[in-house]
Order: C-alpha cells, then structure tokens, then sequence
C-alpha cells in the first residue's frame, strides 16, 4: 500500500478543456450576449458574466431509444396504501419520460438544459467584442510612446543598494576567497589556542620554543591574510539591473457631447445614453484608464455629473457649435493628445440652428477632428422622422465625414439598432485596411 | 485506539489501513489488488469527476462541458462531492479528499480499498472485459497519441473524429465476445501501435504520390471482400476502425482508443448495484469490528452509522424517488439480507433460497455472489420477499394508450415473482441496450453502409439523435449511410434514416 499526497500537484487540470469548450460554444455564446445586449441590459455587462446557452450547441448525441407507444412495467420503492389492481393517474408531463429503460445506463441523458456559463469578465468582453476594433489605435499608440516602464534586464555591477542581489553576491564573495585562499577564522582560533597552551607550559624545551616561534609567525600571517582579503569586496557586489521599456499611452477620454433641448424626448435620450454605454465597456476593455466628460447642450452647453447629464430636462433651441466649444477647451486644458487617447461620441436629433453650422464646420475640421481617434455622431429620430428630409447637422457632418475617416455616423430609430449601429461604428474594416 | 477526534495524518492513514487490512484479510477473506491512496482537494476531485475516475484522459471539449457543469453545481451548491472515487486498475487507486474527517477517511479506506477493489479483482464482469493491469499504460499512449495527432494534424481534425466516435461509444463494444478478444489485447495493441506509428512517419513520403495510392487502396479492398467484413457486426466503432475506406491511419487508431475505453467502462453499470452493495457492506462490517475491538471510539462509530444511513437512503416514490433505485440502498439490503438468510433463515427463506439459506457460511456465500453474478441476474437470484417487504415495492404497468397507471404487484405473495423480475429486467443489459448491427457494406458497388436496428414498435430510435448520430457515423464511414429500424419479431419495418 502506499499514499501519496496529491495535493500540491499543479492545478487547473481542465483549464484546456474548458477553453475548448468556450470556442465551439462561441458563437452561441456570442449571440446571447448579443441579445442581452440589443434588449437594453447593456448596464448588466460585466458585473454578472453568467450567460446561458442552448444545450443543443454542445449536446453529444447517440443512439438511444425513446418509449412513444405499448406497455412497460416499472417497479417503485415506497408502497403505503396501494393494493393491486388500483389506477393512478399519470403524473404531468410523464409521457415518454424517465423509466427503466431507454438509456438508463448512459450518462447522456435527457435532462439536459441551458448551459450556464460564469466567464470571467476578460472572456466575456473578448467574446462581445470579438471582431469590433478601435479605430486606428495601434497608429496613435506608436505615434504616442510617451510613457515608460521599467522591466528587469540581468546583473550590473553597481547600482543602488536596494536593489542588491544577495545571492549572487555571496556566491562571487564565497567564490573569490577560496581563490584567493582567505584562511578560515577557525585556523586562526586553532592556532591562537595552541599557541596559549604553550605559553601556559613554559619554560619550554628547544623543540617546543621553536615550534611556538612558528606558530606565532603563522598567526601572524593569518591575521595579515584575513585583513587583506576582505569577507565581502566591492568588485562581488551585483545588483539587479533595470532597463526602461516605452509603454504605449494607456488611457483614453470618452467626451459625451448630448444634444438635451427641447426637441429630444426621453427616449431619445435613453437610446443615447445607451450608446455611451456601451462606448464605455468597450474602451474599458483596451485602456487600463478611462474617464468620461459629460456634456450636454441646448441653447449653451455645461460639463455636468452623470446623473444630471441624464436626467435633468431642459428646454430651448440648440446651438452645437457651443458643446463643440466647450468639448475643444476641456480637452486642451485637461487631456493633453500626447498623454490621452480621445473619443468623442455626440448623441443629437439633428437639430441645429442654421446660422451656426458654418462655425460648426470651422471647430470640427480646424481643432477637434484633428486631435480625436474617433467621432462617432449618433442621430436618433423617432417615428415619422423617416419622412424628414436629412437633418442640418448630418449634412454638415457629412460633408466633413467624406474627406476625414475619423468621424463617422448612423442614424438609430429603436433599441434594437443601438448595438448593430455600434459594431457598424466599429466594426473591423478589413478590407479597408488592406486597401491602406 | 487508532485515533481520537477528527483529525487525521497520514501516520493515522497508515494506522487504519493496517487494522483494516488485517480485518479484510483474515475474516472477510477479501482478495484484493494492491492499493494506491491518494488524497486530493476539492477542485482535484472535479477534475476526476470531468474524467470519468480516470486519472488520465486526452484533452477533448466534452471533458470541459462536463467540467463546467460540475463546476456550476458544485459551487451553486447544488451538489455534494463524493467522499471518494475508486479506480478499476491494478494498484488500484483509491481517491480521498482532503476534507474527509478521520473517521470519514477510514470508512472510505475500507470502503473503496476494500469492497471496490475485491469486487473489481474478482467480479466476473471485470474480470472478462477489463484489464486493470493495463489500463493506465493504456490510457497514458491514448493521451500522448491524440496529443501527437493534434499537434500533426490539427485539433480540429482529431476533435471530428473524437466527436463521431464519441457519439458511436455504446455502439462500440463487444458485448457477446468481450473475453476472446482481450487475451490478444495487450500484445497486438502495442505492436500495433508500433506499426501504425512507424506507418505514419512513412506515410509523409508516399503522400507525394497521391494518384497511385488512391488507386492502389480500393482495388485491394475489392479483392478480399465479402465474408471477410464478418457481416453482420454489432461493434460499430469496430467494423468502422478495420473497413472504412476513407479513414487514415492515425484517425483508426483513434477510433480504436474510444472503442478500448467505451470497453473498459462497459461492465461498471451493469454491476452498479452490487459493486455499491458490496463496498457498503464492507465497510460497515469492517467499522464496525474496528469499534469491537476498541480501536476506534463511540464518536467515531456513531459517525460511521450517520454516513451510512444517510448513503443507504432509499426514497419513495412519493418523495422523489425515481424508477432507478438507489444502488447503495438496495445493494446494502440484499447483502446484508443474503448474510441474514445465511445465519438465520425464516421457513420463507428456506422455500425461497434452499440453496444456501442456513448453510452458516454469509463470507462465502457472499464472495461467490460477488464473483459470479451481474445486478440482473443477482437480483433474479437473490432478491427476497423481506427486502422487497422492506422496501415496500410495487409495480406499475405503463400503459400508453391508457389515460392510467395500474398497480399490478405489490408485497405480498402472488406479487413478489413480479416484482422481482421486472426490478431485474431494468438492469438486463440486453434490454436497456439498443441492439444495432451493420448488415451491409458494398464496397465494389455504392458503398452504401446498411445498418438496422432491430426494436419493438413504440421503441424506436430517438429522432433527433439518431439524425445527428448518423451523421457522425456517415463523417466516419464517407459516404451513404441507411438505418432502418425492424420490428425484432414480425421483421417489418418500422422507420428508417437515410443519409446521402
């Protein structure tokens, strides 16, 4: 007989096993964290990543048979009060199900439900944004290598004390002072010892004074060599080196730019505010920092909390040119482009007083297309807004829209279209980009 | 006194295995497999779970379906862990988790290391169809070859072979001839093996060939065909493994790796109830003899028969028992009940069993039921009218075209026949198995593979399943698949699945 203890064994034995499990569930995975998506749960996103799929995406099938018709008997434990030739009724739902025979023996069989899974929130953001992009991120961030790391990169012979190398400077120091033959502080006890014995026993014979006059000149020489060669020298000395490694900028703004006027209804609010929502999961997924400004115009435009931003209703004409103000001026004082990546998301109705467009167009092409990522301009409209003919700003906007990649819009009526429109937004543009 | 409180070391470990070793032994007379214990956290016993008990398995995403799920109930809270896991091999290997107090881990020793590891020695159902000296060896090439194939050809090549022949499993054993073919199993597999590998490395070179061999291949098969496809076959995975014509080596050999596993686990379910029965009546025996000879104390004795009875709980039907008995219960009544004839009959006991009630002898009387019998045929022999009484069974006659159930036995004189035999039927392998053959293959013609599967009307195939399951089938074998199912008796047909 013999125990082992298992225990310490490496773990995550199934780690394998349950990735694999993920990537042929995957789409299926993907479609039902869509769906949560699309009916307005975005606030859901990440704080509970269980998400239920079909059973039949990973059902293993085999052959086995299923009872539809005849007579079977079966036998049941718990007998109170029943006597032979008695009728029971069928418990609900009983046809076919169950019973000592089909597949008792295997362990395929029915029952099989939804399968739960938890991810955590990393697989579960991988998976909802599997094939959307950030708009040329990975131009900024090489442009951007202003920040840096420091990362470990072998020995150095000098540095600061704090990062000593202990270990390998003790194996030099051992190595050197048995090159260098130190004498060990024992031999020097020894000879001292031996030495006070002589010296107790005196007079001493011819023999034994020669003999001491050694000693003494072998002590001498210890205590000269032990002096010379140092316990510990400078030239063992070595020190972790580290070396400075650019790091990519890390941190992004989202500006939050609503339309809030009179003319935009709660609803159409609510479809903005789900936009930027799920503007906010996405980049929280690629920038370890993110910050959010709100700001919301009417006739002026103010930076505001969040919940105000939301919920507190105004009234009167609009006039975009003064978000787009405000939004240039935040930015240049706060959110330098070389520390910053900036997103700009403007949710409106399209509304605009004519008259302003022209500085409009000025402020985007002259001093914020220039700085930002990505501009995406939503426009909600509501019920008969199909019969409108195109609104100012979306002309405006896409004049502009044609010559700069960076802004780029879509139109949302319902719910339903806010995550197509999004993957529409940032959907990878393969072929674009081989065209580049 | 082997310990005091709960806590164990394995100093204690070794204590109790050496007490209750010497108990097996020399009153028990236990004939066992040298033992291996292992302990394990938690999280390590969901990865057995995940794996069947085995201790190795080659990576696959059903194994990560299985995972997920214990997992999930696991930490729901839905479901308990089992105390411990044993496995049919040779030293067999008794998993024990950490949790498991002192008294839990001895019980388990005795239980597992013990009543498992004698029934899997000596059970004529393991002994015929499994080799537990093998089976690791085996299971660590399985491993190491589906790995190899993965990283040749590809994880997504190898999971399409493994799926099919997954869905195929219970149709790839060989029920009526399992002991003729494991005496060569050894020898030839790990030739075998050696050829195939050696086949492979080879292989890359006569693949710049490709219009010789494919012509080569069909017009030999053409040559030895006919009888030689041992027509009609039941063991699907095998016929699959030896004629399909479009199979490479490497996937045959994978067929074979699930067929040899499919093997080995064959006779666990059809030896369930005794095996449980067995190990519960062990180590009931045994802790008990501990607590006689003062070598554990009454907290300990007291705890062993909490963990019993609560393993030993049959429910009512009424109280969410299902048709399926609890193997543990049942198993542990009929043991013990075959002791209780054997030393003390009833008149009933002896008009039932004159066989061996009062013959004196419960150890020996016991060792030859647990080598000899399977569940149906044990139930048919040994299930009694007091355990049935005890039980309070009765029978229901499902009739579909009826709006009602009717009790048609209970526990009483003419009921007992009965009951008896409809319990053993639902552990009648030959019942509950679908009995699928492959009936023919034109190899020269259309190649069209034929298989019928032969049922009762009201018995057919589940639909859906059967679908998908063909279509595995139909991947595997390459081209046109038919299955019709046949009425076992009057031969008429019944439904058939076609697959182009």
């Amino acid at each position: 007989m013999e125990i082992i203890d298992r225990r310490p064994n490496p773990h995550g034995k199934n780690t394998e096993n349950r990735q694999r499990v993920l990537s042929r569930a995957r789409q299926a995975i993907q479609s039902a964290v869509r769906d949560a998506a699309a009916q307005g749960r975005i606030r859901e996103i990440g704080q509970d990543s269980a998400v239920s799929i079909p059973a039949d995406v990973l059902h293993e099938p085999s052959f086995h048979r299923h009872f539809s018709a005849g007579t079977r008997h079966f036998v049941l434990s718990g007998n109170k009060e029943f006597v032979k030739g008695d009728r029971l009724r069928r418990p609900p739902g009983g046809e076919g199900e169950g019973g000592g025979e089909g597949n008792g023996a295997s362990e395929q069989g029915g029952g099989e439900d939804n399968y739960r899974f938890v991810l955590s929130r990393d697989e579960f953001l991988d998976l909802f944004f599997d094939d959307l992009e950030l708009p040329d991120l990975v131009k900024r961030e090489i442009a951007s290598t202003t920040t840096h790391a420091t990362s470990r990169a072998g020995l150095t012979s000098d540095g600061s004390p704090s990062q000593i190398d202990l270990g390998r400077t003790m194996r030099r120091s051992m190595g050197r002072r048995i090159g260098l033959k130190r004498p060990k502080p024992q031999e020097l006890v020894d000879i001292e010892e031996e030495i006070a014995a002589l010296e107790d026993q005196r007079p001493l014979s011819d023999n034994l004074f020669l003999r001491l006059q050694e000693l003494r000149e072998g002590r001498d020489l210890l205590r000269q060599r032990l002096a010379r060669i140092p316990w510990v020298d400078p030239v063992d000395l070595r020190y972790r080196r580290f070396t400075p490694v650019p790091k990519p900028t890390t941190q992004a703004v989202i500006f939050c730019v609503m339309d809030v006027s009179g003319s935009m209804t709660e609803k159409m609010k609510e479809l903005g505010k789900q936009f930027f929502m799920l503007l906010h999961v996405f980049l929280e997924k690629r920038y370890e920092k993110l910050e959010i400004v709100f700001i919301r115009h009417a006739e002026t435009a103010e930076e505001v909390e969040e919940d105000v931003f939301f919920t507190d209703p105004r009234t009167g004409g609009t006039v975009v040119s003064t978000a787009l103000d405000l939004l240039h001026e935040v930015q240049a004082d706060r959110y330098p482009t070389d520390k910053w990546n900036i997103y700009v998301a403007q949710v409106s109705d399209g509304d605009n007083i004519s008259s302003d467009m022209n500085k409009v167009n000025r402020l985007m092409t002259e001093a914020i297309l220039p700085v930002v990522q990505y501009f995406a301009y939503v426009e909600v409209s509501m019920g008969g807004a199909l019969l409108r003919s195109e609104t100012d700003l979306w002309r405006g906007y896409k004049a502009i829209a044609e010559t700069t990649p960076q802004l780029a819009m879509r139109q949302v009526q319902d719910r339903r279209d806010i995550f197509p429109v999004f993957r529409d937004l940032f959907a990878r543009r393969a072929a674009e980009r081989a065209g580049e | 006194m082997l310990y005091t409180g709960t806590d164990w070391t394995f100093s204690t470990l070794r204590d109790c295995y050496g007490e209750i070793d010497r108990i097996a032994s020399e009153e028990l007379k236990l004939d066992t497999y040298p033992n291996r214990i292992e302990i394990i956290t938690s999280e390590q016993m969901l990865d057995v779970y995940t794996s069947h008990g085995m201790p190795i398995s080659y990576p696959h995403w059903s194994a990560g379906k299985r995972f997920v799920s214990h997992e999930n109930a696991y930490k729901r809270g839905l479901m308990g862990l089992a105390y411990e896991v044993v496995i049919n091999s040779s030293p067999c290997i008794s998993y024990l988790m950490e949790e498991n107090t002192a008294t839990m881990q001895a019980l388990v020793i005795a239980h597992a290391a013990f009543g498992h590891n004698h029934f899997f020695k000596n059970n004529r159902l393991f002994r015929e169809w499994t080799d537990s000296t093998q089976i690791l060896d085996y299971l660590e090439f399985a491993r190491g070859y589906v790995a190899r194939c993965e990283e040749k050809y590809g994880v997504r090549a190898v999971e399409r072979i493994l799926d099919a022949a997954h869905a195929l499993q219970s149709q790839g054993v060989d029920r009526h001839t399992g002991s003729k073919r494991l005496d060569l199993r050894h020898e030839q597999e790990r030739a075998r093996e050696r050829r195939a590998y050696e086949d492979e490395n080879f292989n890359d070179l006569w693949r710049t060939l490709p219009e010789a061999q494919h012509q080569a291949k069909p017009g030999s098969e053409t040559d030895d065909q006919g009888a030689s496809l041992g027509l009609p076959e039941e063991n699907i995975l095998y016929f699959l493994e030896k004629h399909a014509p479009r199979l490479a080596n490497w996937e045959r050999e994978i067929i074979r790796i699930v067929r040899l596993i499919a093997q080995y686990f064959y006779p666990q379910p059809q030896a369930k109830l005794m095996n449980e029965g067995c190990a519960t009546w062990v180590h009931n025996f045994i802790m008990h003899r501990l607590h006689d000879k003062k070598l554990i104390d009454d907290a300990a004795i007291l705890e062993v028969i909490h963990s019993t009875s609560n393993v030993i709980t049959q429910r009512g039907f009424d109280e969410g028992g299902g048709p399926s008995f609890n193997p543990y219960a049942l198993g542990f009544a009929m043991m013990t009940d075959i002791a209780r004839v054997c030393t003390e009959p009833t008149e009933e006991d002896k008009r039932w069993f004159p066989g061996h009630a009062g013959n004196q002898d419960p150890i020996g009387t016991l060792h030859h039921a647990w080598a000899e019998y399977r569940d149906e045929s044990f139930v048919q022999q040994f299930l009694s009218p007091k355990v049935i009484r005890d039980f309070r069974l009765f029978r229901l006659e499902d009739d579909l075209s009826q709006p009602y159930l009717l009790v048609d036995a209970i526990h009483d004189d003419p009921g007992y026949r009965d009951i008896r035999r409809s319990v053993a039927a639902s552990y009648d392998p030959g019942l509950l198995a679908e009995e699928i053959e492959i009936v023919g293959a034109d190899l020269t013609g259309d190649r069209i593979l034929r298989l019928e599967h032969r049922t009762r009307p009201g018995k057919l195939l589940q639909p859906t399943d059967a679908r998908l399951t063909l279509e595995h089938l139909g991947a595997l074998w390459g081209y046109g698949v038919i299955l019709k199912e046949v009425d076992s008796q009057t031969g008429a047909e019944l439904g058939s699945y076609a697959l182009a």
